[in-house]
């Protein structure tokens, strides 16, 4: 295409104006450039804002999108939301921008004799319904399957588990976030008997101390960290950061601790060690509202299939518990973690001082971790030791990568156990949603199948026949991912993907149905905090894209389920989320009526009176407490938390002499998790084109390699061959190295492991042993 | 003809100041932050010797803390 050269001068300014932008939001966090938007927006516009919240991450900020002729054009932070008060981060300011890529999927394509053709929506729907009926006749009500996602808006993911639990009657129901939230879950339920944190963000307003362990808030998390950093300038806020590999978070931090891979397991214990031996306790508390508990250990890593565990909780004695930590000296674990026993006292000393508050943030370190429920649950006991809990300030806050891993997979429940309120495996929980659902309660399964990376397993020996893939992007996110892709690719399966650009994973669909995406439908999210946010529809979606939602509606239907699916096109989400509330109806997580939730940006279950819960468990504002104290855990039968003796374990893999680096893999600030969205958003593109390794320098220097050199990495997997990054962005410990994994021409995950956490079945993605050679 | 752009620190309670000045300079387009006491700056020049002359200017402003260049683009001379 030509390009004339003033065009491309401008086009070249615009680039440099940009660049410098994205530095700066680098560097602080939710940095607006108003006039710069409004300089953007076309000439003479009267745009038209509407309220929304933002499509990426799991912060949930509140976002305006600015609506001219049927089109989004523009962003900015939306200040009536708490949640991030006007600011917005390179990504959330660019999003709209995601909407309207060149190859945006308008039209579903159908896979014949090789080659994808247009077809018709209703064509593909009768295809896809007449496919999952025959595979049920021949195959049974197990071979069929659906993975969505935490993108999945409230709606999708409860249409679809209604239509697989309920109607169809297999619990094949997964979603994505067991790659990145599951572990959350189960640390949650292990330590509470409830999900999701029990505070929330404005308790960055309150604590003077947070501590992030192995979150790289400034790249992952931008807008929290910028609120972080606004209260260390205005209350001397001080920021900890305890990581595996130096960051931009770590640069920011008032203190960067290092730790070697698996071994903040035993840092965590050291902690509690110290807290205990200095008699930091708050031995009231911990006896009024704690119980402390075992389970077993050696649980391996499911790196078999049918891989099966389950934990055998043995109640203890604080004694025992206190006797277990002698293992657990900063002396003992400075010489396994590398971390020295003064840091160690340093960051037991923040948690044990009663007159400092404090939040520990966490995200993909300690989740995506082989034990990484043992670890949530370690930060966990930190907090109970403390007292340090459900109070504004004192706060454990696990966060969230998607925008409604919380709202939808979490609440509605859209992992293989759940159901919307409670778990398949409890008669009364059955009972309960069959009832709603309008559905025999022999239809709902009592035996959970499949979790995620069983499920793709299944997909490859044949159990599993037909899957449908919604907004999410398996074949470049699984771990061990040759094994998965080949599997799928085999003869007599299936596939159905549902998304808005092709993918490495509509490269494996039979048949491709194009999404609407984000406001061109309507739905709602729910974010960290507990909060659910609605959004209308704004634009029209391209061609014959359609929601996910109503791709799901429309297929019931077909399938013979009209009764259960009896939604009508204009009200449908309303009428969904009208039966969706009742299955949370009470005072532990009652959902804010529709109309409060289009009045403002958001509110946090349980909702009450009219009012969000700000902090769970707390008698003074949470109505959900019943037991006359200060404080009620009554997710537990007895009211009271667990505290949990977990030991340290190594990880599945560990380097050794063939294979002697640590791999970590992550994100980067420019790009959502695969980049299939903001790869196709120039700005971002052009300032991250391609994934890249980091070195440590010194182990650079020894194998003479420099910025851009190619680099080879070889796993018991595979290899791969990519570029060198050296004193760049990130900095790994010596013998680690990181890559991201956002591009999908290198795809990392072909040599990850694809082991995970026995309880919460969760992958760890931060952790393989590597071979490192200068290509 | 180069373009570049840089990251433009002004001195403590000095920002609208600095956006003034650079404001008044033909080779600069001046983009403020809302939020933060900084600006991104991009300059448009016709060749190396005015982008060193136009570097020195902007350095020699009172209210000028810090100039940290992102990006740095050569173009071929408009006709």
């Amino acid at each position: 295409m030509y390009t004339s050269i003033t065009n491309r001068r401008s086009f070249i300014k615009k680039m440099a104006m940009l660049s410098a932008m994205t530095a700066a939001s680098t560097m602080f966090p939710g940095i607006l450039f108003a006039e710069e938007q409004e300089r953007g927006l076309p000439k003479g516009s009267s745009l038209n804002w509407k309220k929304a919240p933002c499509r990426f991450c799991g912060v949930g900020c509140g976002v305006l999108i600015g609506i001219e002729k049927g089109k989004a054009v523009a962003v900015k932070g939306d200040p009536e939301s708490t949640v991030n008060k006007g600011l917005c981060c390179v990504k959330g300011y660019h999003s709209v921008i995601a909407m309207y890529g060149k190859d945006r999927l308008t039209k579903p394509l159908v896979k014949k004799s090789g080659k994808y053709v247009e077809t018709s929506m209703k064509e593909a729907l009768d295809l896809i319904a007449s496919k999952m009926k025959e595979t049920i006749k021949d195959y049974g009500k197990d071979s069929v399957s659906i993975y969505g996602s935490g993108q999945w808006t409230i709606p999708d993911g409860y249409v679809a588990s209604k239509l697989f639990k309920g109607c169809i009657g297999t619990n094949n129901v997964e979603a994505n976030a067991r790659l990145c939230m599951a572990t959350a879950v189960t640390g949650f339920l292990t330590s509470f008997g409830l999900d999701e944190p029990m505070g929330c963000y404005e308790d960055i307003d309150h604590a003077n101390i947070f501590v992030l362990w192995g979150n790289n808030m400034a790249e992952m998390h931008p807008v929290l960290f910028s609120r972080m950093l606004d209260q260390r300038l205005t209350r001397g806020a001080k920021i900890i950061d305890f990581a595996t590999r130096t960051t931009r978070t770590s640069v920011a931090a008032d203190k960067s601790i290092l730790f070697l891979p698996q071994t903040d397991l035993a840092v965590g214990n050291a902690i509690c060690y110290e807290i205990i031996k200095n008699g930091w306790v708050h031995t009231s508390f911990v006896e009024k509202y704690c119980n402390f508990s075992k389970g077993l250990t050696n649980m391996g890593y499911g790196l078999e299939d049918n891989y099966k565990f389950k934990d055998k909780p043995e109640k203890i004695d604080f004694e025992t518990y206190k006797e277990f930590l002698n293992d657990y000296t900063p002396e003992k674990v400075e010489k396994m973690s590398g971390v020295s026993a003064k840091d160690i006292k340093y960051m037991a000393a923040y948690y044990g001082d009663p007159n400092k508050k404090v939040m520990s943030f966490w995200c993909m370190g300690p989740n995506q971790h082989s034990r990484g429920t043992w670890m949530n649950n370690i930060i966990y006991n930190i907090h109970l030791l403390t007292g340090k809990i459900s109070t504004p300030g004192n706060s454990p806050f696990s966060l969230t990568g998607q925008p409604s891993a919380c709202g939808t997979v979490r609440e509605v429940g859209t992992l293989t156990h759940k159901l919307p309120h409670g778990v398949v495996m409890n008669k009364k929980d059955r009972e309960f949603a069959a009832k709603i659902w309008e559905v025999p309660v022999e239809n709902i399964d009592p035996k959970p199948t499949y979790h995620t990376v069983e499920m793709f397993r299944a997909l490859d020996r044949g159990d599993i026949r037909f899957m449908w893939i919604q907004v999410t992007n398996p074949m470049v996110t699984m771990p061990k991912l040759k094994r998965y892709r080949d599997g799928a690719n085999k003869k007599g399966r299936f596939i159905v993907v549902s998304d808005i650009y092709q993918t490495p994973t509509t490269d494996i669909a039979d048949v491709i149905l194009p999404s609407a995406m984000w406001v061109e439908r309507e739905g709602m999210y729910g974010n960290s905090e507990r909060r659910t946010q609605y959004f209308e529809q704004m634009v029209d979606p391209p061609g014959e894209a359609m929601s996910d939602t109503w791709q799901l509606i429309e297929v019931a239907k077909r399938m013979g389920f009209e009764k259960q699916f009896y939604y009508q096109e204009e009200t449908h989400i309303e009428e969904i989320y009208k039966e969706y509330r009742k299955h949370h109806v009470g005072k532990k997580h009652n959902m804010a009526p529709l109309e409060v939730l289009k009045k403002q940006p958001g509110a946090m279950w349980p909702y009450v009176d009219g009012k969000s819960t700000k902090w769970r468990f707390n008698s003074k504002y949470d109505p959900a407490c019943t037991n006359g104290e200060d404080f009620h855990f009554y997710g537990k039968p007895d009211g009271k938390a667990v505290i949990w003796q977990r030991p340290y374990e190594p990880a599945a893999e560990s380097p050794d002499n063939q294979y002697p680096y640590w791999l970590c893999t992550g994100r980067v600030i420019e790009h959502w998790h695969t980049g299939s969205m903001t790869r196709r958003i120039p700005v971002l593109h052009k300032a991250m084109p391609h994934s890249y390794v980091e070195l440590n320098p010194g182990d650079a220097k020894r194998m003479q390699i420099r910025t851009g050199d190619k680099v080879k990495l070889t796993t018991r997997r595979g290899e791969i061959i990519l570029p060198a990054a050296v004193n760049q962005r990130g900095v790994p410990a010596p013998m680690q190295v990181f890559v991201p994994f956002f591009d999908e021409n290198i795809l990392i995950n072909e040599i990850t492991l694809d082991s995970f956490c026995p309880i919460s079945k969760e992958p760890d993605y931060k952790k393989c042993a590597v071979k490192v050679e200068k290509a | 003809m180069p373009i570049k752009s840089y990251l433009v620190h002004p001195h403590l309670g000095r920002k609208e100041e600095l956006v003034t000045e650079i404001s008044g300079i033909q080779e600069c387009s001046v983009i403020p932050a809302k939020n933060e006491d900084i600006l991104v700056v991009v300059t448009e020049t016709n060749n190396k010797e005015e982008e060193d002359i136009l570097q020195r200017k902007l350095e020699s402003i009172d209210s000028l803390n810090l100039l940290a260049m992102v990006s740095g683009f050569n173009t071929p001379k408009e006709h």
